[in-house]
């Protein structure tokens, strides 16, 4: 969703992660569970994008390094790491995915006002994988457009490592 | 009206409409077959009455002219002529619009309704003298008609009503009816369902047989009308003996009973419940693969014993549930008959399209998505296969073109082709055409079917459309990769001069496979088991990769094969003893080099999302006893995979 979808409400609640140092946002709405860490399938070919895939409930799961998308610096991981099970829609039909976070926080009801889109001049990500920041306790958090980075990764053909 | 109910007339319409298409495309090759001209107008009655029961009135009074028109044809008013039937589909298709009240903005309908004003005033012109024509025939003075009745079959449960019969014949002139009681079984035997009633009466002669049939059109029944016989109409003395002369007519409604028949049968379920039983039944069959598996490690024999009962009542389950999913060929066919004639006439290249095999049957799925790739391997073959009728003619053949398209079983496979007796390819003008595109090298060595093949490369012959064989690979790269989505494969064949046949290996079932679990490097992946013909140890001296020759030695014929580690790119090194699982691809043995057999497994097969609709080598997933996931993977595109790697395996042919 872009930041004009989310104004006209006072609030949104999202779910807040941790990738690396930075924080992120959610939409609460978006999110189905948040399991432990499972065993994930690695998919030859695939790209550092969408590299695995997990079983949830029986389903057949792509699971995604937002990190690698967003271009967030790997700290390593303990035993604080989760996997958030979302319904995205990428390019229009709703899907479930997975993401890995590496931890996460909590839920928080966010004025809509506070939110602010990115500033055009910031260059680390294309231009539509955010639909904005905002200030939270320990540094501003981002709120990543999972349709548009999921649809740009269905979209993109995958080459093969060579 | 209910959403409910007008989901039910929508539902019934779609039947309606398919044999309503299928009468007026039929009625095209057999103009005189009245029993055809029937079942168009009894199609037509029925949807304009139930369309009026449901409430749809605009369609009502739209099919009221067409039923005019067709009841015309019946009594002979009107020929059945390429007008009618035009305006007839055209028509037919305007009904889903009016059913939907979607607007009509150019004024389509109308215009369908004038013409059929047209033809029915230039008809009715040559009308009198056919209705003349007529009464001389069946209006023979003189005695009695006599005409016996009985309902038939379902005809009651279906809603016919005797009483209602009796009054028409009444209203026709009947007179001494009698009920005739011998066919009435014992109390014990009854069926309340069935009539055991039949009657018989006395009709004017002056009533003809069509004034008869018209009773009997929507009413499930057997009758045989006796008349006097001409020649002595005057010597009612000799009219006893008339027995003899007793003309059974074929009743009207036979074919529509059939169909009634065979709809009593069978229930109607929506899609998505066997979308769910089936995802059900998948699910069953990974726990089953889960219990069968504790069950081994339990080492209980009480345990292991149900859970082998567990199997085998899941097998049956899933054959079931299978078998419920597969829909016959004809469902499809329908829209390929139209679809010819249409590109036919468009095209003026006249064309027979037959079928072979409609009840040919595969899983829903596959139909659903077959859809596409046969129209446009249907266009192609009228498009470009066809000459025109002078080439034909020049050509010695028959003057209009034949399309065949055939299903058959074959295994575990489903046949599908479709033959055209066109002009067939030019080898050598494909061949040129490719090393001018710089699809293969000036000197390659390619067998005829390989030459075909080449038709389906992404870009071949966009470019030039001028020449006789371009068009056939317009899109056939997109037909090919639908049809490898399915798991199948496509070849071609042809003969200059003579035609061209396109034929699609397709499999039963894209659900549950059975599958070859193997392990590479401590990750598990499944091969499909009927892609797998043998498995061999890797010999020693091939263990280490080498620049050139990778190339197996089995039972004296030269087998490429590539190796997993390399292809996806796996850390750490191969244990001792390697296996090489040969596979078909394609027309083509090719060995795979794996660390491990594990075993085989029922697979049921969940489709890769989106997001790695990319990973061409990978066509699903499935998901193994212990929970984990293993990749399924898709013979074809890995061997396709190992040529882009530079593995020597696509390189060359067994020798």
């Amino acid at each position: 969703m872009s930041i004009h979808d989310i104004r006209p409400e006072r609030h949104v609640t999202v779910v807040t992660m941790a990738l690396g140092l930075q924080t992120l946002a959610v939409p609460a709405e978006l999110l189905r569970e948040i399991l432990d860490p499972l065993p994930v399938t690695r998919v030859p070919g695939a790209g550092p994008f969408v590299p695995g895939v997990v079983n949830v409930r029986g389903s057949v799961v792509p699971l995604a390094d937002l990190k690698q998308a967003l271009s967030i610096p790997d700290e390593g991981a303990d035993e604080r790491r989760r996997i958030l099970v979302l319904d995205v829609a990428i390019a229009g039909e709703t899907t479930t995915v997975a993401i890995a976070a590496d931890a996460v926080h909590e839920v928080a009801a966010v004025e809509t006002a506070a939110i602010e889109p990115v500033p055009a001049s910031a260059t680390t990500w294309p231009a539509d994988y955010l639909t904005g920041l905002y200030r939270g306790p320990d540094g501003f958090v981002l709120m990543p457009n999972l349709e548009s980075i999921f649809s740009n990764l269905a979209g993109r053909p995958l080459a093969l490592q060579s | 009206m209910t959403d409910d109910m007008a989901a039910i007339f929508r539902e019934e319409l779609r039947d309606l409409l398919e044999s309503l298409e299928r009468g007026l495309l039929d009625l095209k090759k057999r103009p005189a077959d009245m029993g055809l001209v029937n079942q168009v107008f009894r199609d037509l009655h029925t949807v304009k009455g139930s369309g009026a029961m449901f409430g749809f009135t605009d369609l009502a009074a739209f099919i009221h002219e067409f039923e005019t028109v067709f009841d015309r044809i019946r009594s002979g008013a009107l020929p059945v002529g390429a007008e009618i039937l035009r305006l007839a589909l055209a028509a037919k298709d305007e009904i889903p619009g009016l059913v939907e009240v979607e607007a009509d903005p150019e004024g389509r309908r109308v215009a369908i309704l004038d013409g059929l004003r047209a033809i029915m005033a230039g008809g009715t012109a040559a009308a009198p003298e056919a209705a003349v024509v007529a009464v001389g025939e069946d209006g023979p003075a003189g005695g009695a008609a006599r005409l016996r009745f009985r309902l038939s079959g379902a005809a009651l449960s279906m809603g016919a009503r005797p009483e209602i019969v009796l009054d028409e014949l009444r209203a026709l002139g009947a007179t001494a009816i009698v009920a005739d009681l011998s066919e009435v079984p014992p109390l014990d035997r009854l069926d309340v369902e069935a009539c055991a009633i039949g009657w018989s009466m006395d009709l004017p002669a002056a009533v003809t047989e069509a004034q008869v049939e018209e009773v009997f059109l929507f009413v499930d029944a057997e009758w045989t009308l006796e008349r006097p016989a001409a020649e002595v109409p005057a010597a009612p003395a000799v009219a006893e003996g008339a027995q003899d002369m007793a003309v059974p007519v074929q009743p009207a409604p036979r074919e529509s009973r059939e169909a009634k028949a065979e709809a009593g049968a069978t229930i109607r379920v929506p899609a998505e419940r066997l979308d769910a039983l089936m995802d059900a039944v998948g699910e069953l069959v990974i726990v089953e693969a889960r219990l069968t598996e504790l069950a081994r490690q339990s080492r209980d024999p009480a345990l292991i014993t149900t859970a082998e009962q567990i199997t085998r009542l899941a097998a049956g389950l899933r054959d079931a549930t299978m078998t419920m999913r597969m829909v016959p060929m004809r469902s499809l066919v329908g829209r390929f008959r139209r679809l010819v004639l249409d590109l036919s006439d468009t095209l003026a290249r006249p064309v027979e399209f037959a079928v072979i095999g409609e009840d040919t049957e595969l899983d829903k799925t596959v139909i659903e998505k077959l859809a596409d790739p046969l129209v446009h391997i249907l266009r192609n073959a009228i498009d470009h296969g066809m000459e025109t009728q002078a080439e034909r003619a020049a050509a010695g053949k028959p003057r209009d073109g034949l399309i065949e398209l055939s299903a058959e079983h074959a295994g575990a496979e489903v046949l599908i082709r479709v033959r055209d007796d066109g002009r067939g390819m030019d080898p050598a003008k494909i061949r040129a055409k490719a090393v001018a595109q710089g699809l293969i090298a000036a000197d390659a060595q390619l067998t005829e079917a390989q030459v075909y093949a080449l038709v389906l490369e992404p870009g071949f012959s966009t470019a030039e459309k001028v020449t006789e064989l371009s068009g056939r690979g317009v899109g056939m790269d997109v037909v090919r990769r639908t049809i490898e989505s399915l798991r199948g494969s496509l070849e071609i064949d042809s003969k200059l001069g003579q035609g061209t046949t396109v034929t699609l290996r397709l499999p039963l079932t894209l659900a549950i496979i059975e599958g070859l679990l193997i392990e590479v490097a401590g990750e598990r992946y499944t091969l499909p088991m009927p892609s797998v013909q043998e498995i061999v140890e890797l010999p020693a001296d091939k263990a280490q990769p080498r620049r050139t020759g990778d190339f197996l030695d089995i039972r004296g014929r030269f087998v490429p094969f590539l190796r997993l580690r390399q292809l996806f790119d796996c850390a750490g090194e191969p244990g001792p003893a390697q296996n090489v699982v040969i596979v078909m691809a394609g027309e083509h043995r090719v060995g795979i080099v794996v660390d491990r057999i594990v075993g085989t497994n029922q697979t049921v097969i969940k489709q890769m999302s989106k997001l790695h609709a990319g990973v061409r080598a990978v066509s699903g997933a499935t998901i193994l006893g212990d929970g984990s996931v293993a990749l399924i993977l898709d013979v074809g595109h890995l061997v396709g995979m190992g040529r882009a790697q530079g593995e020597p395996a696509g390189r060359e042919v067994a020798a």
